[in-house]
C-alpha cells in the first residue's frame, strides 16, 4: 500500500517536562483533498495522516504540490485569488474549512517559517512579540518572558540577548531565519510549518536550524518542505513523496530512503529525475 | 498556552471574531474614503461639460472676447496665444532638456555636473509656477520697461526714434515671449527627467553592439540610442505640454491678456487659462459661461496631450 | 586574404575608436545644455535676489514680521501672507493626508477587483492633470456655496468653545482660508497618493505573508508592518505635497478672498504669498516691485527648503528599503 495509514506509532514524547496526553497519530488529517489555482488543478486526491509531535518531511521535484499542500494547512493560499478546493483538512479533529472558524485564530495556532527569512524591519524584541501585540497583550513581564522563551527555543538567546532592541535586519542570514522561527513559536502554536527553511542558508547555519528542528519536535508537530534529501533523512521521522500533484508514497523516512515501495520514489531519491 | 488565542477553544474564537469584525469595519471605511475621491472629479467633469458645452460652437474659436457685459464673441485669440506660448516654451525647453539628459546619461553619468543637473531638475519641479513668472518678469518684462523709459528721456530727433523702434521691437516687455519663457522653465525639468528615464531604458546591448561595430560615441547616440528613446521622450514632452497649457500663474503678469488678435509675439497676449481667471471673477453670466467653455477646451486639450503621452507614445 | 584586408583596421585610425575620450561637437553641445540647466536655477535665485535687494535693504527682517501691506504708504509686511501660506497648506494636508493614505492603501490592497481599482487610480491621475484655474472656477461655483452654508453653522456652533471659537470666528465669509484649503487638499491628493502607493507597493510580499502567517488580520498587517515599513516614503510624500500646496497660486488666488489682514479664523478671507504675487505684480511699480520680489524670494526659499527636505527623506527611504529585500 503506497499510502501508509498505520496508527501504531512509537511515542516520541519521552521528555518528562511535557506531560502531554498520548500524541495523536492523525493530528493533521487530509481527506480526499483536491486544490485548484483557477482552472489548473495543483493537488489530486491527497489523503494522509500527519502524526503529532513528529517531523514530517514533504519531498518531490519543483512544482509537485508539496508547498501548496503545506500552505493549505494555515490557509495561506486564501491570499491568492481564484483558488478553491474539495475534500477536507482537519487539525486535532477540527476542520480548518469550517465556515465558523476565524482564519486569524487558525493561523495563530500554526506557526510558519518561510523559504526566505522575513523579519519585519523592527527590533528583535518587537519581531517576536508582534503576534502578541496584535492580539492586544500589553503585560510587559509576559512579553519579556515570551521573548526569552522563544529565543531560547530557537537557540538564539545567547547570541542576541544583549541587543534585543536593535534592528532585526542587522542579524546574519542564519540568525534571521532562527529569529523567524522564534517569532513563529512565540504564540505557542500547535503546528510548525517550514517551507524550505534552509534553502537560502549556508551549511553551518543549516546545521544549526536542523539541530533546532530536532529540539522543537518535542513540543511541536512539524511539517517541513525540503528540496534537500539529506536534510529529510537527517531530521524527519516520516517522509511524503509528491509528484505532479499526487502523493506517491508516505512512510517512515527510513523506509522511504532504504526501501521505497514505488518505482517513482526510488527514481527520485536515487537522483534519476527531479 | 492558556494565554494564546486558540482556534480550538471557544474563547479564542470569540476574540478572533472581535478582531476580525474590526478588520471588516476598516475595510469598509477605506473603500468608502477611496470612492469618495470620485465625487469631486465627477463634479468637476460634470460641471465643465454642463456649463461649457452650450457655448462650444465653431464661432468661439474664430471670434474675439466680448467686452464686459456684452454677449457673443469667442476666444480665438486666447487659443492661438496658448499655442504660441506653449510653442515658444517647447522650442526653448525641449532641446535644453533633451541635450542635458543625453549628457547626464550618455557622456558623464557619474560626473559631478551630472549629479548637480539631476538635483537641480528635481528642485525645478518643486519651484512654484508663479516663481517662474516672477523670474520671466525680472528678466524680460522689467528691463524693457526700464529701457523704453531711458530712451524716451533722450533728446528728440531721428536718433531717438530709431532707438525707440529698436527697443520696442526687442523680444521683451509684456509679451508672448515673456510668457513662453516662463513656461519653458516649468517644462524643462519634466522633459529632462523623462528623457533621462527614456535613455536609461535603452538596452545596453544596443550600445555594445554599436560600439562593437566600430561606431563612435556620437554615432551610437545619434543613430541607435536616441531613435530608440524617441517614443518615451515624446511622452515626457506631451506631459509637459499638458501641464504648461493649463498654467496660469506664470502668464498673468508676463503675457498679461489681450482683447485682440496679437500682431506679433512682442505684445500682451491672451491665453485660455488667463481668460478663465479673468472671466470667472466678472459678475456677468455670459462671461462666466465663457470661462466654463474655455475650461472645457483646456481640459480637452490637456486630456488629449496626456492620453497621447500615455497611449500613443508609450507603446514601443 | 580578401580585398577587405587592404583597408587599414579601424583601430589604427584615431578618429573612430569607440568610447574615445576626446570630446566631439555634440558632446560639447550637451555639456553646454547641462550647464545651462544648472545655471537656470542659479540665475533665478540671483535675478530675484538682485531685484529684491532694494526692498531687503529698505525693510530688512521687519518685512517678515510686518503685519500691514499698504503700497500707497510704502509700508510692506508679509506676515499675514506667510501665515496664510503656512496655514492653508497645513490645513490642506490635514484633509488630504488621511484621504490620500486611504486611497494608497485601497490601491495597493485587493478590497475590490482590479478594474475598479484602476478606475480610482485613473481618477486620481485625472485630478493631477486638471489645471489650477479650473479648480478655481469649480471652487467658486461648488465649494464657495458649500462653505457659505456650513461656515455660518461652524461659526455659531463653536462660538463659545475656547480654541475652536478663534479658528471658526465669524462672521463667516465664503471666500476664505477654509475654501482655499479644501480645494488645495484636492489638488495635492494625487501627489500624496502616488508616492505613498509606491512606498506601499515596494514593501516586500514576504513581510505581508509573514504577518498573515502569524494570524494578523489585514489591517493589523497594514498598521503593524506595511505602514511602518513604508513610513519614510509616506513622510516624503507628505513633505513634497506640502511644498506643492505652498506654491499653488491660481486656485488659491480665486478662492481665498485676498485679504491683507492678519487673521486666525479659517472662515475669513486671507492671502498667501503666491496669491499676493498673482494679484499685484501686473500693476506694480517702483519699490512695490522690489517688495514683491522679496516676497517671491521668501516663497522660493520656503518651497526649496521643503522640497530639499522631502528629496532627502526620499533618498534615505530608498537606501533603507534596499536593505529589506
Amino acid at each position: 500500500m503506497p499510502i501508509s495509514m498505520e496508527s501504531e506509532l512509537k511515542s516520541p514524547a519521552a521528555d518528562p517536562s511535557t506531560a502531554s496526553p498520548e500524541p495523536r497519530p492523525d493530528f493533521i488529517q487530509v481527506k480526499d483533498f483536491n486544490f485548484f489555482y483557477g482552472r489548473k488543478q495543483a493537488l489530486f486526491d491527497i489523503t494522509m495522516d500527519i502524526p503529532e509531535r513528529q517531523v514530517t518531511a514533504f519531498i518531490g521535484p519543483s512544482g509537485c504540490g508539496k508547498s501548496t499542500l503545506l500552505r493549505n494547512f494555515n490557509r495561506m493560499n486564501d491570499l491568492i485569488d481564484g483558488t478553491h478546493h474539495t475534500g477536507d483538512i482537519t487539525i486535532n479533529g477540527r476542520s480548518i474549512y469550517d465556515p465558523k472558524l476565524e482564519i486569524i485564530a487558525l493561523r495563530r495556532s500554526i506557526g510558519m517559517v518561510f523559504q526566505k527569512s522575513n523579519p519585519f524591519p523592527k527590533s528583535i524584541y518587537e519581531n517576536i512579540v508582534y503576534s502578541l501585540r496584535i492580539a492586544g497583550r500589553r503585560n510587559r513581564k509576559f512579553l519579556d518572558e515570551t521573548v526569552e522563551r522563544s529565543l531560547r527555543g530557537a537557540a538564539l538567546w545567547d547570541e542576541v540577548k544583549d541587543r534585543l532592541n536593535e534592528s532585526a535586519l542587522g542579524l546574519s542570514g542564519g540568525q534571521m531565519q532562527r529569529l523567524c522561527i522564534a517569532r513563529a513559536i512565540a504564540n505557542n502554536p500547535e503546528v510548525l510549518l517550514m517551507d524550505e527553511p534552509c534553502s537560502a542558508l549556508d551549511p553551518i547555519a543549516t546545521a544549526k536550524v536542523e539541530e533546532l528542528i530536532h529540539e522543537l519536535k518535542k513540543d511541536f508537530t512539524i511539517v517541513i518542505v525540503t528540496h534537500n534529501m539529506q536534510q529529510a533523512t537527517r531530521c524527519s521521522d516520516r517522509t511524503a513523496f509528491f509528484y505532479l500533484g499526487r502523493l506517491i508514497e508516505f512512510d517512515t523516512t527510513e523506509k522511504i530512503f532504504s526501501n521505497p515501495s514505488q518505482k517513482q520514489t526510488e527514481d527520485y531519491i536515487t537522483g534519476r529525475f527531479g | 498556552m492558556a494565554d494564546t488565542e486558540h482556534f480550538f477553544t471557544a474563547a479564542g474564537a470569540h476574540r478572533a471574531g472581535i478582531r476580525s469584525f474590526g478588520n471588516k469595519v476598516l475595510n469598509v471605511v477605506c473603500v468608502a474614503l477611496a470612492l469618495l475621491t470620485l465625487i469631486p472629479l465627477v463634479s468637476i467633469v460634470f460641471l465643465v461639460l454642463k456649463n461649457g458645452l452650450p457655448l462650444l460652437t465653431p464661432a468661439i474659436f474664430t471670434e474675439l472676447p466680448p467686452a464686459a457685459g456684452q454677449a457673443g464673441g469667442g476666444f480665438g485669440n486666447a487659443v492661438v496665444g496658448t499655442f504660441q506660448m506653449v510653442g515658444i516654451a517647447l522650442a526653448i525647453a525641449a532641446p535644453l532638456g533633451i541635450l542635458s539628459a543625453v549628457y547626464i546619461n550618455e557622456y558623464a553619468p557619474t560626473s559631478r555636473l551630472s549629479n548637480t543637473v539631476r538635483f537641480v531638475a528635481k528642485l525645478l519641479t518643486g519651484i512654484p509656477s508663479i516663481i517662474c513668472g516672477v523670474f520671466a518678469y525680472a528678466v524680460i518684462v522689467l528691463p524693457k520697461t526700464g529701457l523704453i523709459e531711458a530712451v524716451q528721456g533722450w533728446r528728440e530727433g531721428w536718433f531717438r526714434d530709431i532707438a525707440l523702434w529698436i527697443v520696442t521691437s526687442l523680444p521683451s516687455g509684456f509679451s508672448a515671449w515673456a510668457g513662453g519663457f516662463a513656461l519653458s522653465i516649468l517644462m524643462l525639468p519634466t522633459i529632462l527627467i523623462t528623457a533621462e528615464q527614456a535613455l536609461l531604458g535603452v538596452s545596453k546591448a544596443y550600445r555594445e553592439a554599436s560600439y562593437g561595430l566600430g561606431a563612435t560615441r556620437f554615432q551610437t547616440i545619434w543613430r541607435i540610442v536616441l531613435p530608440d528613446a524617441v517614443p518615451a521622450i515624446m511622452t515626457g514632452i506631451m506631459l509637459s505640454v499638458a501641464r504648461a497649457a493649463g498654467e496660469t500663474a506664470p502668464l498673468i503678469f508676463t503675457a498679461l491678456f489681450s482683447q485682440f488678435w496679437a500682431q506679433s509675439l512682442n505684445e500682451p497676449t491672451a491665453s485660455l487659462s488667463v481668460l478663465i481667471y479673468n472671466f470667472s471673477t466678472l459678475p456677468y453670466e455670459h462671461q462666466q459661461n465663457m470661462a466654463w467653455t474655455a475650461s472645457l477646451v483646456l481640459v480637452i486639450l490637456v486630456t488629449i496631450s496626456n492620453v497621447t503621452a500615455q497611449v500613443v507614445f508609450r507603446k514601443r | 586574404m580578401s580585398t577587405l584586408s587592404d583597408e587599414k583596421p579601424a583601430i589604427y585610425r584615431a578618429g573612430s575608436r569607440p568610447g574615445r575620450r576626446s570630446p566631439d561637437l555634440f558632446q560639447v553641445l550637451c555639456w553646454v545644455a547641462s550647464v545651462a540647466t544648472v545655471a537656470t536655477l542659479a540665475w533665478m535665485i540671483l535675478q530675484i535676489g538682485q531685484q529684491s535687494w532694494p526692498a531687503i535693504k529698505e525693510f530688512g527682517l521687519g518685512f517678515i514680521t510686518g503685519e500691514r501691506w499698504i503700497p500707497n504708504r510704502d509700508q510692506y509686511g508679509v506676515l499675514p501672507f506667510l501665515l496664510g501660506t503656512t496655514i492653508s497648506s497645513l490645513i490642506a494636508l490635514l484633509f488630504a493626508l488621511p484621504l490620500g493614505l486611504s486611497i494608497a492603501i485601497f490601491l495597493s490592497e485587493d478590497f475590490l477587483p482590479l478594474p475598479i481599482r484602476q478606475v480610482v487610480r485613473f481618477t486620481v491621475e485625472m485630478l493631477a492633470a486638471i489645471p489650477s484655474v479650473v479648480y478655481g472656477l469649480w471652487g467658486i461655483f461648488v465649494v464657495i456655496p458649500l462653505v457659505q452654508q456650513w461656515g455660518k453653522w461652524l461659526a455659531k456652533t463653536f462660538e463659545d468653545v475656547p480654541v475652536l471659537g478663534v479658528v471658526f470666528d465669524g462672521p463667516a465669509r465664503s471666500n476664505s482660508m477654509l475654501t482655499a484649503s479644501i480645494v488645495l487638499a484636492l489638488m495635492i491628493l494625487p501627489t500624496i497618493t502616488a508616492i505613498s502607493r509606491n512606498a506601499l507597493v515596494a514593501v516586500p510580499a514576504t513581510l505581508r505573508e509573514g504577518s498573515y502567517a502569524l494570524g494578523a488580520t489585514r489591517w493589523e498587517t497594514i498598521f503593524g508592518v506595511l505602514l511602518p515599513t513604508a513610513a519614510p516614503g509616506i513622510v516624503a510624500a507628505t513633505i513634497l505635497a506640502l511644498g506643492r500646496a505652498m506654491g499653488e497660486t491660481m486656485a488659491v488666488a480665486m478662492l481665498i478672498g485676498n485679504s491683507d489682514r492678519l487673521t486666525w479664523s479659517l472662515l475669513k478671507p486671507a492671502g498667501t504669498l503666491a496669491s499676493k504675487l498673482a494679484n499685484e505684480f501686473g500693476e506694480a511699480s517702483g519699490i512695490q516691485v522690489n517688495a514683491l520680489m522679496y516676497a517671491a524670494l521668501l516663497l522660493m526659499g520656503l518651497t526649496l527648503t521643503v522640497n530639499i527636505l522631502g528629496e532627502l527623506v526620499l533618498r534615505y527611504t530608498q537606501r533603507k528599503t534596499a536593505g529589506i529585500r
